[in-house]
């Protein structure tokens, strides 16, 4: 899938979830996303980007910009090096939790998304990436 | 195929061009005889004009078999506009492909006059202008067919929001009367506009009516609930009418939860309701039954 | 420290929340209106969201969290002005923020107060009389 354009930035403190909700708002005004749209996958990248910082201990976020059979859409990438899921069903249940949380981050920022996908090894670490198509 | 280089489809194009536009224009304007009055003859010279100048300019680039290639987005560009404004005007898509394939017969019969004491060029390069022109007939059909999907998408768009007018009942009280098949698409748009509409006008209470709705499948429920939910978020209420027997039963049958989501049988009872809620009442004037 | 003003009128407390929060501002007010409800024996707390571009679950958290408190404080609490694109995407996410009053905007929300609270007012006349 023909990436077009790319950003990367670090997720180490609470302030940068914040800046991760700021560039994920704007490259999805940039690409003309509707109002809605917008606020889901800021809102799913909000919900990501503090799970990599409180489980994963901290991380990175890679948002892309890709083209496909002349649709846009936003993929955006969490990466951690934390302790990892032992169990992914379990975790992506709604309403349970390892932490603090509602245990709705992992369940909620997938039905926000139009495409998700999850992996994680016990001790290495967590990849999550969501996509969301515009206008759709 | 004539191997790049040696063929005298260049120099026909050059040499001839005049004849050929003026025939290729006569043609055109004789097949298409019915649509004079749509089709101006100076625009088809005009448009043939254009053509023969980039496909003149193509052929003499060398590449006479990669159509897709660059050195043919001039040609393809122009056929594109004339696609467009054709499928625009009415045409059919044969119609829209006559615009290429009128231009065989000139330039076969320039061919011809030109290299017509040797037939095995003659063969081989009729057959070149055969395929180059067949493929860019082609390509107009596609481009034509791109057109109108874009039509069809867009009246699509406006049906959509033509059909999910918000209407204010009273003081306070909106209603969305649903009409037709609801799928996803379509709902989300209702559940938009409807929720634009409650902050727009400061209504606290939503009548969603869905007697015109034919079925209710677990999606189309959902949404409902969803646009339910969303409305109480921003602190607005929602009631539910409308429901017919068999709908009633569907939901019970999918298992569906309406939870605590009101709803009435009819609209009356539910705008009956929103009224109460509102601290209103409707009265019998005395002296009439 | 940046803190989310918090207004007081009469017995009610307003806060208009009108930046894109990070968790520790949002915890600081949660702090900050617990502390308020007490100190000023608050009857009720609105909360304007109007130009809140996004709720998550952390911030949904912390209303249903305040909310939940100054009950306990014996004070209602409302969140008025939620944008729709905000609504959708709260309700898509799984979050209905039960138990916690909603109110279309500003105004309404005091009219909701107003009357909800005189109820008990009410009554309390009734019985001195």
């Amino acid at each position: 899938m023909p990436v077009i354009r790319d950003e990367l930035m670090q997720v180490r403190a609470s302030d940068d979830i914040v800046r991760v909700r700021q560039m994920v708002r704007a490259l999805a005004v940039e690409l003309g996303f509707g109002l809605v749209d917008q606020t889901k996958i800021v809102t799913a990248a909000s919900e990501l980007a503090r799970n990599t910082l409180d489980y994963g201990l901290g991380g990175t976020t890679l948002m892309e910009v890709l083209e496909e059979n002349s649709r846009i859409g936003l993929r955006i990438t969490f990466e951690d090096n934390g302790p990892g899921i032992a169990d992914i069903d379990l975790a992506m249940t709604d309403g349970y939790t390892s932490g603090r949380g509602l245990g709705l981050g992992l369940s909620g920022a997938k039905r926000l998304s139009n495409e998700f996908t999850i992996e994680s090894r016990v001790g290495e670490g967590t990849r999550i990436a969501i996509t969301r198509w515009k206008g759709r | 195929m004539t191997p790049t280089g040696t063929s005298k489809i260049p120099d026909i194009l050059t040499k001839y061009r005049a004849d050929i536009l003026t025939d290729w224009t006569r043609q055109q304007l004789e097949n298409t005889a019915m649509r004079r009055g749509v089709l101006r003859e100076s625009d088809v010279t005009e448009q043939s004009g254009e053509f023969l100048n980039a496909f003149a300019e193509a052929v003499g680039a060398g590449n006479l078999t990669d159509l897709r290639g660059e050195k043919w987005d001039a040609v393809r560009e122009v056929l594109a506009a004339v696609s467009r404004s054709r499928a625009k005007k009415g045409f059919t898509p044969s119609e829209t492909a006559m615009f290429v394939f009128s231009l065989k017969q000139s330039l076969l019969t320039r061919l011809r006059a030109e290299i017509g004491d040797d037939t095995d060029a003659v063969a081989s390069e009729g057959w070149t202008v055969n395929t180059i022109l067949d493929r860019l007939g082609l390509f107009t059909t596609e481009i034509y067919q791109k057109g109108r999907e874009e039509v069809i998408l867009r009246q699509q768009q406006e049906l959509m929001e033509l059909s999910t007018p918000v209407v204010s009942l009273w003081e306070n009280v909106l209603a969305l009367p649903l009409i037709g098949t609801l799928d996803s698409a379509r709902t989300q748009v209702v559940m938009e506009s409807l929720l634009q509409a409650i902050v727009k006008s400061g209504a606290a209470i939503a009548i969603i009516d869905i007697t015109g709705v034919p079925t209710v499948d677990t999606l189309v429920a959902q949404h409902l609930l969803k646009t339910v939910a969303a409305a109480r978020l921003m602190g607005a209420d929602c009631i539910i009418s409308g429901i017919r027997p068999q709908i009633a039963q569907t939901i019970v049958h999918l298992g569906v939860d309406l939870g605590d989501v009101i709803t009435k049988a009819t609209l009356a009872d539910a705008f009956a309701l929103a009224l109460q809620r509102s601290g209103m009442m409707v009265a019998s004037v005395k002296g009439r039954s | 420290m940046e803190r989310i003003p918090i207004l007081k009128m009469g017995r009610y407390l307003l806060v208009t929340v009108q930046v894109d929060m990070h968790d520790r501002l949002a915890m600081t007010l949660q702090d900050d209106l617990t502390n308020q409800i007490v100190e000023h024996k608050a009857r009720a707390v609105l909360i304007d969201i109007s130009t809140l571009e996004i709720v998550d679950s952390f911030i949904g958290r912390m209303l249903a969290n305040i909310a939940a408190m100054s009950r306990v404080l014996d004070a209602m609490t409302v969140v008025v002005g939620m944008q729709p694109s905000v609504a959708i995407t709260l309700v898509e996410l799984g979050l209905s923020l039960k138990g916690v009053y909603t109110a279309l905007n500003v105004e309404k929300g005091m009219e909701f107060l107003t009357t909800s609270l005189s109820g008990e007012d009410g009554a309390d006349a009734g019985n001195t009389g």
